[in-house]
């Protein structure tokens, strides 16, 4: 049976070249980093190399960027440790209505700890957020602004630049900084990444969506922000993140890094073109509608709603002809509510039911996205023939 | 996205690659549609009665559904379970039964086989309310 993996959004693999750096940090360079004997200098050196492989991808210094285990700790790290270190009695944090649990879930947390007070950003029914709605809620309180430079369901770009500049221009005029977040995690892999550039102050990403492995992110924190650790222990990490550093996926994410910056524009011109086909291909099918922003938008996704159907029960089919996708539908939410991101888009539950994502990478051929749309019709002709007629 | 924290048993994917009385019956003895609050799935269930001996019987059965693995799981096999059963039997059929029948279901989608077990009660008053 023929293999379609289309749910790079959720996970890539570990790319060859990716685990052959590596390799020799498990049994043969396996020195603790923090010991000033050969072992733990060659450990070192290693991880140095690959800080300044990422800082200069971000174009900024290496002592600004914190190795973590996933972006999700970068962002509890980042929102969570900037609070704590500025202690206001009640902080105020914007963000947009269509981040990632990893924001959402972190500043509830602090809301109910009584640290912080949030405010929620709309967003329009391509899932984009308004730079003058930033403008409009942010207070004398305000401490954070986070926005996700790409969104994860849909691919939405947000103006992260945009908005770093506004920020940039309030806060002349502030004694309290506001701090600029992003998490840049489906962005990574394809848009520009300069934190100078973007404006931002905080920026958090994972290495498993790059074809780095699964447990190593990193956060970006420029300098002069204050940010107090989460993880208290020993000295790692400039202090703000304790524990023995992971030697070899710090060594992956600078490989994957190193990567991304070879390939990028040709990755993205091929990507786009071929989501380009793949939107075009399933608009064809009746009752389907295509989610997020038409143009600005990230390469790698193309996401949907489906009418008459319900996701995961797609998934299952496709996943059965050998095909990887997703969906925001409620069934497959583990909460059983639809996808926030389409909500806060204003698609209507009976459409987010049938919502379904397909998610490109470099194991993506024409050939492949011509298997997915011609297996991708009979599968919703068959559940829309199974649904009650009338409803 | 990626919220679905269970496993599927072999007996649910087979039922969801084959659902069993998948289909609508012309002029029912009984029908009921429901719809899950929570998630929005959709389950229809139409019941042809047959008497035999001054005892109802579930003569024939079948079933529509717009929902999950799950959903149509739950709504499959249920139909196989009270096919030719006496419609006093068939109302018992417990929500636990339809989920011990499909070799289990992972905990976020038990409410389905409540939905399974609803419909086919909903199913059984219309026709005794029919047959009044």
């Amino acid at each position: 049976m023929k293999k379609v993996y289309l749910d790079n959004a959720a996970t890539t693999p570990v790319d060859p070249e990716v685990f052959k750096a590596m390799k020799p940090y498990y049994s043969l360079k396996f020195g603790n980093a923090s010991e000033p004997h050969f072992w733990g200098q060659e450990a070192r050196k290693a991880i140095d190399q690959a800080r300044d492989q990422v800082a200069r991808f971000l174009g900024c210094k290496s002592g600004e960027i914190i190795f973590t285990s996933c972006a999700t700790e970068s962002i509890n790290l980042a929102h969570k440790g900037l609070v704590e270190a500025l202690s206001r009695p009640k902080a105020h944090i914007i963000i947009s209505s269509v981040e990632h649990k990893a924001v959402l879930e972190t500043c509830k947390h602090l809301e109910k700890l009584g640290m912080a007070k949030v405010t929620y950003l709309p967003v329009d029914k391509y899932g984009l957020v308004k730079v003058a709605d930033v403008e409009k809620v942010i207070k004398p309180e305000t401490v954070l602004v986070s926005v996700m430079y790409a969104n994860n369901e849909v691919g939405t770009i947000e103006p992260i630049e945009e908005i770093g500049g506004l920020i940039k221009k309030i806060n002349k005029t502030r004694r309290q900084k506001v701090f600029f977040h992003t998490d840049a995690t489906q962005g990574i892999q394809y848009l520009d990444c300069y934190v100078d550039k973007l404006g931002v102050d905080l920026l958090s990403f994972s290495g498993h969506k790059i074809y780095a492995p699964k447990g190593i992110g990193v956060l970006y924190l420029r300098k002069g922000t204050p940010l107090i650790r989460q993880q208290d222990g020993g000295w790692q990490e400039y202090r703000l993140r304790a524990g023995t550093e992971n030697v070899p996926y710090i060594v992956g994410l600078g490989k994957a890094i190193e990567l991304v910056v070879k390939n990028q524009k040709l990755v993205v011109k091929r990507l786009s073109d071929l989501r380009d086909k793949l939107v075009k291909e399933v608009l064809q099918i009746p009752g389907t509608k295509l989610t997020g922003h038409p143009t600005q938008k990230a390469p790698h996704i193309a996401s949907f709603v489906v009418k008459g159907v319900e996701g995961e029960a797609v998934l299952l089919h496709l996943s059965d002809k050998g095909i990887a996708a997703s969906s925001g539908s409620a069934c497959t939410s583990g909460l059983l509510k639809p996808s926030h991101v389409l909500t806060a888009m204003g698609i209507p539950v009976h459409l987010s039911h049938g919502s379904l994502r397909f998610s490109l990478g470099k194991s993506t051929t024409e050939q492949k996205i011509d298997y997915a749309v011609k297996v991708l019709p009979a599968i919703i002709k068959k559940l829309r023939k199974m649904a009650p007629k009338g409803i | 996205m990626a919220g679905f924290q269970g496993l599927y048993s072999k007996k649910v994917m087979e039922h969801i690659r084959h659902p069993r009385n998948l289909g609508e019956i012309k002029n029912p003895d009984g029908m009921a549609t429901m719809g899950n609050p929570v998630c929005g799935d959709i389950m229809r269930l139409f019941l042809k009665v047959e008497k035999k001996k001054s005892k109802e019987y579930i003569k024939d059965v079948k079933f529509q559904t717009l929902g999950c693995g799950a959903a149509i799981a739950t709504s499959s096999i249920i139909t196989t379970m009270v096919k030719g059963k006496p419609l006093d039997k068939a109302e018992k059929i417990t929500k636990k039964a339809i989920a011990e029948a499909l070799g289990g279901l992972p905990p976020v989608k038990l409410h389905c086989s409540v939905l399974a077990a609803d419909v086919l009660k909903k199913a059984i008053e219309n026709y005794r309310k029919k047959a009044k």
